[in-house]
């Protein structure tokens, strides 16, 4: 008994805590498993918690913002201190909105770091994203990993857009014009999608109100809990690693959380939101002020959306503007093809895990990552699907490489029009040569070693590089990558002799296994018995 | 699939990771991981110090930020603009809040990254990874737990249950989707009409005063809206997204169209605004080639012929409204537009 007592007398407070918590959370249990868990590093692993703390970041400055803001249609004359807007007729959302940036203390930075955020938030799903498809980290076990992190980048926009819409302005208003317009498009159901969206015509008194419970409630709520689960299944798959001595498919091989990872993941909260606050103290973002509140006769110049839009704007620029008129009914193909490519393009994104683990029949779980050039039609399909996305980004912006290029509007056009086609087949050719040299080159200095730099004199006068040897791990390190063999249909005829009809289905996989994997789609690697026969054959120079 | 199914065969073999003797027989055997390297700190005292003192400091300079935060938050007034090389005027607020609080996360972020680099342990282990899958035993143990609950439930044998069930929970969110009606109304012809009608005046936007076709002069354009229609009207936004009209002379043998001269008065002709592409308004106008142009995606539209798309992305021209003159010499409506102005939708025809 007396020993008892003893021993809780002299526990510290915050193991007493604990242990009260333990009691009814069990939390020791869940402590075991990952206080120490071991995270693997490598800068590109960086990318997602950019993601993470951009979201933290705007979360908490989108509420202190919702304390002052007004998401109202309501016309007001404003009477606040920013003296060239006084007395002008506007709603109340734009009216608070030179209040958060006038007479607010602190609200213009905290203005400026959601929208900063905002923006570094999206840009850094986009690079995350390409990070995980490069190194085939979306392979089982994390294909629904990869889905929430689609559904986080579709979603970003959304709220995004959402959110650059509430204030008011004549260029958010402008873009509100745009989608309604893009959803009048909708073939049978786009005038009353439109109606039911704004409450009646265009623009009506009900949109900012829409677009706010939409934005801060709606999706970033969605988004909140696809983050969780997102981080969840990262903790319960533990994390992928580059192939490397002593790394194998069934370890993983790095520093404990508590307290290396731990100290630099926290640590990195805090520079990314340092940077962002000195970036929204130095460099204005979306001044209101200058435009004027929204008017559906009023345009300014130049208009254009946040980067992740642009693309969206490109593909609605440069389309022709086709129309059909049949049966009294007007199908808006100009308008409503880049509507239906724009979801194509983001759906390719989505499903693309699926049908390269149907190609490959792969069933295993993948831990080891892919360099990029380790699977060429994979890095090469990447390459060219950022290309068409940057080729319509350009397109969203033809006015303005108009004016600084001194070109003409119609000549930009043509270009995003033809490269739009033509830019993704360049880039998966030129993508694919880069990628097989690259292997070519990993497997010349697997068997001759890496070039010295150093050059020596043979005694009948001819010059040679020295070729230092690569050592044991940087040989395994160059040789761990798998190398599939392209499927084969199968023979026609079964065992037991009974013909197999081959589905058109089987016949498809088999042609892209074998662009994926045959013949001049990938660089054998170098085999144990070439590399004994190089290095027994003539030492170290070639 | 099972038929579909493709044989393991092209599967890459996992390459064998061999330890120690191994090593010596395959040159491209995994020879696991390194052994650790000391950092400086790690067995200079010294070193360790320094990155001590570092970390310390950046601390510290955090701190300093923040009652640098405080005091500009007390001192600034919140409309004090400064001049700054080189970004220019800025709110002195924004610009001090901005800085103190930047640099406050930031050292305290950079203090925690440097404490884990040189202090904290470098050192690498490996954790062993579990298959996600379940062990067959576990699969088959949930299969039959599955199987008794499913048996027990009895909603294999009582089909009408289950069928209900089923429709009861397929309607219910039916509810829901009713709900949803009162969002806004239907289309019906709203979209085909403005408030355009014979009689009406064509007020100046800029003057508020009717226009008179001598104001309309060549070479200008002139931005109209109906008589009756104020700015301070509570629905003015909605009324003038459709109503809003731009207005040109002409010289009548210019006219390329007949149609367009027939609505004109003496060469003066009033279009709709609104681009038809996706409704942004138009604003420029070219006066020699008598051209308009959409900023926001840069259609072109010949006004000296119906209108017509010569660039861009719209798709039909923009809608004329047929005009005339009035007892007192102001120019009037003759009418509404003959189509639906702005973006086109299934339901034009
Ligand atoms: C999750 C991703 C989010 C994104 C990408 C995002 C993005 C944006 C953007 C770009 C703006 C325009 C800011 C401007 O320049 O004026 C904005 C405004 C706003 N956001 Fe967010 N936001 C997000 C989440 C939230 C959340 C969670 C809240 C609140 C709980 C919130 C509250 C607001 C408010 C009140 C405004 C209007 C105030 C103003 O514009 O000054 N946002 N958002
Ligand atoms: S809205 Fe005028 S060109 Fe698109």
């Amino acid at each position: 008994m007396s020993t008892t007592t003893d021993a809780k007398r002299k526990a510290p407070a915050g193991e007493r805590v604990a242990d009260w918590a333990d009691g009814r959370l069990g939390i020791y249990s869940l402590a075991k498993a990952n206080m120490r868990k071991i995270f693997p590093d490598h800068w590109s692993f960086m990318l997602g918690e950019i993601c993470l703390y951009s979201f933290i970041i705007i979360i908490l400055t989108g509420v202190y913002l919702t304390l002052f803001f007004h998401p109202s249609m309501n016309e007001v004359h404003y009477h606040g201190s920013y003296v060239p807007m006084q007395g002008i007729r506007m709603t109340e959302a734009y009216a608070s909105t030179l209040d958060i940036s006038f007479d607010v203390r602190g609200g213009l930075l905290i203005r400026q770091i959601h929208h900063w955020a905002a923006l570094i938030f999206i840009a850094g799903m986009f690079v995350h994203m390409m990070r995980v498809f490069f190194t085939g980290a979306f392979r089982k076990p994390r294909e629904i990993n990869w889905l929430f992190g689609f559904l986080l980048f579709a979603l970003g926009m959304f709220t995004g857009f959402t959110g650059y819409s509430l204030p008011d302005d004549l260029l958010s208003g402008t873009g509100v014009r745009f989608t309604q317009g893009a959803i009048l498009s909708v073939p049978i159901v786009g005038t009353y999608i439109s109606m039911f969206l704004f409450g009646g015509e265009f623009p009506g008194h009900d949109i900012i109100a829409r677009f706010y419970s939409i934005h801060i409630l709606l999706l970033p709520g969605i988004m909140l809990g696809l983050v969780v689960a997102h981080l969840i299944l990262v903790f319960y798959h533990k994390h992928t690693q580059f192939p490397g001595p002593g790394r194998t498919n069934k370890n993983v091989v790095g520093m404990p959380l508590l307290p290396v990872y731990m100290a630099k993941a926290g640590g990195f909260f805090f520079l990314v939101f340092g940077v962002i606050a000195v970036i929204a103290a130095l460099f204005t973002i979306n001044p209101i002020w200058a435009l004027g509140p929204y008017r559906p006769d009023q345009v300014s110049t130049g208009a254009q959306p946040d980067w992740y839009m642009g693309f969206a704007e490109g593909l609605v620029r440069v389309m022709p503007g086709w129309e059909i008129n049949l049966w009294g009914h007007t199908l808006v193909l100009g308008v409503f093809i880049p509507l239906v490519v724009f979801g194509l393009v983001l759906a390719a994104i989505a499903v693309y895990p699926f049908i390269e683990s149907w190609i490959t029949g792969d069933k295993r779980e993948h831990h080891i990552l892919d360099r990029p050039r380790n699977a060429p039609t994979r890095t090469a399909l990447g390459v060219a699907w950022v290309t068409s996305y940057m080729v319509m980004l350009i397109g969203g912006g033809n006015d303005i490489f108009a004016t600084h290029l001194h070109m003409s509007i119609n000549s930009i056009t043509w270009f995003v029009r033809i490269f739009y086609f033509v830019g993704p087949v360049i880039a998966f050719i030129v993508t694919k040569r880069i990628c097989m040299g690259l292997q070519r080159r990993d497997r010349d200095k697997v068997l001759h070693g890496r070039e010295s730099g150093i050059i020596k004199r043979l005694p009948h006068g001819e010059f040679v590089e020295i070729h230092e040897p690569l050592s044991q791990s940087q040989r395994y390190s160059l040789t761990a990558h798998e190398q599939y063999e392209p499927a084969e249909v199968g023979p026609a005829v079964d065992e037991n002799g009974v013909e197999r009809k081959l589905t058109r289905g089987e016949k498809l996989r088999a042609k892209l296994s074998k662009g994926y994997f045959g013949e001049g789609n990938q660089v054998p690697k170098a085999t144990a018995e070439e590399y004994r026969e190089i290095s027994s054959g003539h030492g170290g120079h070639h | 699939m099972s038929s579909n199914e493709i044989s393991d065969k092209n599967l890459p073999h996992e390459q064998g990771s061999a330890h120690g003797t191994a090593v010596a027989e395959n040159p491209f055997a995994d020879p696991g991981l390194p052994p650790h390297k000391p950092r400086i700190q790690d067995v200079d005292e010294q070193a360790a110090k320094r990155s001590e003192r570092t970390v310390a400091l950046l601390f510290t300079v955090s701190m300093l930020a923040t009652i640098g935060f405080i005091a500009s938050f007390v001192i600034f007034p919140v409309d004090e603009i400064v001049y700054v090389w080189p970004i220019g005027h800025v709110s002195a607020t924004n610009l001090s809040l901005g800085l103190t609080l930047g640099v406050a996360l930031f050292c305290i972020g950079a203090g925690a990254v440097h404490w884990a680099r040189t202090l904290m342990s470098d050192e690498e282990f490996a954790d062993d990874r579990h298959a996600i899958e379940a062990a067959p035993e576990v699969k088959a143990k949930v299969m039959t737990d599955f199987a008794d609950g499913a048996r027990e439930s009895a909603i294999g044998r009582r089909p009408l249950i289950r069928n209900t069930m089923l429709g009861a929970l397929a309607m219910v969110p039916l509810s829901g989707v009713v709900l949803l009606r009162e969002l806004g109304p239907l289309p019906e012809k709203k979209l085909f009409h403005t408030s355009w009608k014979k009689g009406l005046q064509l007020i100046n936007m800029n003057t508020n005063e009717p226009l008179r076709p001598e104001d309309v002069v060549v070479g200008s354009l002139t931005f109209a809206k109906p008589e009756g229609l104020e700015e301070d009207d509570e629905d003015f936004n909605n009324k003038i997204a459709k109503d809003a009209l731009m207005i040109v002379r002409i010289q009548p043998q210019d006219i390329k169209d007949r149609r367009e001269l027939e609505w004109s008065h003496e060469g003066i002709v009033a279009f709709s605004k609104i681009c038809t592409h996706v409704g942004c308004p138009i604003s420029l106008y070219e006066q020699q080639t008598h051209h308009v142009l959409c900023p926001c995606h840069q259609s072109t539209f010949d006004l000296s012929d119906g209108a017509r798309v010569i660039f861009g992305p719209a798709g039909h021209p923009l809608p004329q409204l047929r005009i005339g003159v009035n007892g007192e010499g102001n120019l009037e409506a003759l009418g509404d537009f003959a189509e639906p102005v702005g973006p086109a939708f299934w339901e034009r025809g």
